[in-house]
């Protein structure tokens, strides 16, 4: 279990205040210009020795990708997006960002935008968060009052801007190249890469998409040194994680923990555990709606992390825990997450457009047992024929969910199938 | 995809109030030289909050103006955003999150109480005050099942509580948002500092 004192989001549920002073006293904004001054490459190097992965889904090692920027600005002006689209089911741990530690995000966009050269930050909110969004922005502009940032941001000699985008409801625009379409002022339909968007982003310039929680965990990355965080968790696997628990347990909740922390203790220690006891526990999505569901067999001894979760086919995601119980109708429920990515697809490809909507209406004959037991093959042959061939993720994501439940849940499927038959003989 | 269309019925005109033009500047001010276009989705928006909370075809005409953007353009990111209401809606517009973990929370019992107390899905109540419609995730899962009426999310619902909320705003009164449980925010119920 995390030690309190290597909490990072100590006001992670707002009971302590949540404007500048009460932030400063909790330690942010705390010499901020003077990291900067240690120079990019510094910078870089210590997010690199964290080990830190993005938080936003795919775990990708967030010092490298900001060395993909050109080390020099050239014509074009460097940019940095934050991503706050949250819209992945489950998730909703940068919420608590934006809404009670709003000056962790505003610093770490000063110390990432530097380290990657930009001097403008859009951080694009989802549309829906229309109080966290008021919130970070009174946030900002106490920033700007207070001389963190604009010209001379934190007395680090260097300029920069933060302004709030938001969208209008629409998963897709969580996809970092949607997203760019998007705040061009778009459709949010991915772009095919490459290009990359640390080449060739937001109006055509380098520009580089994070995640909140990734950006708002670096100043206290830099402050404590990366190898305090790169101390935490497992090799490869390092640092703090905001998860969020949900479904059936005692008490659902967000909670910052070690990364590898094992399932079970993470719901038991924080969540109440599952209703009526773990032998009542059916399944758990470890990672929001877009990954494989796991057993509760595997449930049992499972560690919280990238690898770990990637050894049993499932994967950490954004560490959205959805729980089931025994109660679960489980084809129900991996139909209706088949409905959302139906109904969230952007369009643009054949598969993800006419498969997800289609693997829906497939799901729900099978959750009433109106179909055939030689459709489960039928179905996950569709699904692989989605996975892989689409544009951005989405295709994946909706074909992952479907492909964990026949993985692990056929049996059931099929004894609903051989129950309907039964019924209609007699 | 959702597929989405222009209401049939559609006022003459809109253009926005002074105010709104002034603030539509400071918008289009965050954006590069020539990028005003990136200021469409929160021009739209404030042009649904003009219009008491839907988007007629003549205010995506005076939004493409105002950013010097094709109508269709225009049409087609007012079509694409799900949030961008394209036929009226009641004073207050409950969007009552089906996703699966609000599902497995009580969702049905949520909706089951939307039809009693408002009818069907887009029909607006008799009074004018509310209508409904189902959406996906809104990024509260661990305070579900909930919803969102107009600015506020709702959460820790069940049954009662949500007619208590409904109740509440028929009556002209301005009830707790958040949690309704008891909780602050997102914490394990009962803990009271971090
Ligand atoms: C369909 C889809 C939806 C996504 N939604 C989000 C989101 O809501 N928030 C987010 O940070 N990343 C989301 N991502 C991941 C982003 O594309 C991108 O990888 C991420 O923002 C990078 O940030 P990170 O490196 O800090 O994790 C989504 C990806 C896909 C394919
Ligand atoms: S995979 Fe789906 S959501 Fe992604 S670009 Fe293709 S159609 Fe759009
Ligand atoms: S599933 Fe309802 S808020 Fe996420």
């Amino acid at each position: 279990m995390l030690d309190i004192k290597n909490r990072i989001f100590t006001n992670l549920y707002g009971f302590d205040g949540v404007d500048v002073s009460a932030a400063k006293a909790r330690g942010d904004w705390d010499d901020t210009g003077s990291f900067i001054k240690k120079g990019r490459e510094w910078l870089i190097e210590e997010v690199k020795t964290s080990g830190l992965r993005g938080r936003g889904g795919a775990g990708f090692p967030t010092g490298l990708k900001w060395s993909f920027m050109p080390k020099e600005v050239g014509a074009r002006p460097h940019y940095l997006v934050v991503n706050a689209d949250e819209s992945e089911p489950g998730t909703c741990k940068d919420r608590d960002i934006l809404r009670h530690e709003p000056h962790k995000l505003l610093e770490g966009c000063l110390l990432a935008g530097f380290a990657m050269g930009a001097h403008t930050c859009y951080i694009y909110i989802r549309g829906e968060f229309i109080r966290e969004r008021e919130a970070l922005q009174s946030a900002v502009e106490e920033a700007y009052a207070a001389g963190l940032l604009g010209k001379n941001a934190a007395g680090s000699g260097w300029d920069f801007d933060i302004h709030l985008h938001h969208g209008a409801g629409a998963y897709i625009c969580g996809e970092e190249t949607a997203l760019l379409e998007s705040l061009e002022g778009k459709k949010g339909q991915p772009r095919l890469k490459p290009p990359f968007p640390a080449n060739v982003g937001l109006y055509g310039c380098p520009t580089t998409v994070n995640n909140v929680e990734s950006i708002a965990v670096v100043p206290t990355i830099v402050r404590r040194g990366g190898a305090w965080f790169a101390g935490l968790g497992r090799e490869g696997n390092s640092g703090t994680k905001l998860f969020c628990i949900s479904g059936h347990v005692n008490n659902p909740c967000n909670v910052e923990e070690e990364m590898g922390i094992p399932l079970r203790e993470l719901l038991e220690k924080h969540a109440g555990g599952v209703r009526g006891g773990w032998d009542n526990l059916l399944a758990v999505i470890p990672g929001g709606s877009s990954v494989p569901l796991l057993p509760k067999h595997i449930c049992d001894d499972v560690l919280m992390d990238f690898d770990s979760l990637k050894e049993v086919q499932s994967g950490l995601g954004t560490a959205a825990v959805i729980v089931m119980d025994k109660s679960t109708d489980i084809i129900k429920a991996i139909a209706r997450i088949s409905y959302f990515y139906k109904h969230e697809s952007c369009g643009q490809c054949t598969p993800c457009r006419e498969g997800t909507g289609w693997m829906w209406r497939v799901l729900e004959r099978m959750a009433a047992g109106n179909a055939e037991v030689r459709e489960i093959d039928t179905l996950l042959q569709v699904s692989k024929q989605i996975e892989g061939h689409t544009i951005c993720a989405l295709g994946d994501a909706a074909a992952w969910p479907v492909q964990g439940l026949i993985r692990h849940f056929r049996p059931e499927i099929e004894a609903r199938l051989m129950e309907t038959k039964k019924v209609a003989a007699q | 995809m959702s597929v989405r269309r222009l209401h049939n019925a559609q006022p003459e005109a809109f253009a926005f109030t002074d105010d709104n033009k002034v603030w539509a500047q400071t918008q289009i001010a965050k954006y590069p030289e020539g990028r005003q276009a990136s200021a469409v989705i929160p021009l739209l928006w404030q042009a649904q909050k003009q219009m008491g909370g839907w988007l007629p075809e003549p205010a995506m005409r005076h939004v493409a103006d105002i950013l010097d953007m094709p109508y269709i353009r225009v049409l087609e990111v007012a079509s694409f955003y799900t949030m961008f209401q394209l036929a009226p809606v009641g004073e207050y517009l409950v969007q009552l999150c089906g996703t699966t973990p609000c599902w497995l929370r009580g969702a049905d019992d949520l909706k089951a109480v939307c039809k009693d107390e408002i009818g069907g899905v887009g029909d607006i109540s008799a009074d004018g005050k509310f209508s409904w419609v189902e959406v996906e995730c809104l990024g509260a899962c661990v305070n579900a099942p909930m919803v969102q009426i107009n600015d506020d999310f709702y959460e820790d619902l069940d049954a009662t509580s949500l007619r208590a909320v409904l109740e509440s705003l028929r009556t002209g009164q301005t009830p707790k948002t958040g949690p309704q449980s008891g909780r602050q925010s997102s914490e394990p119920s009962g803990v009271k500092d971090a």
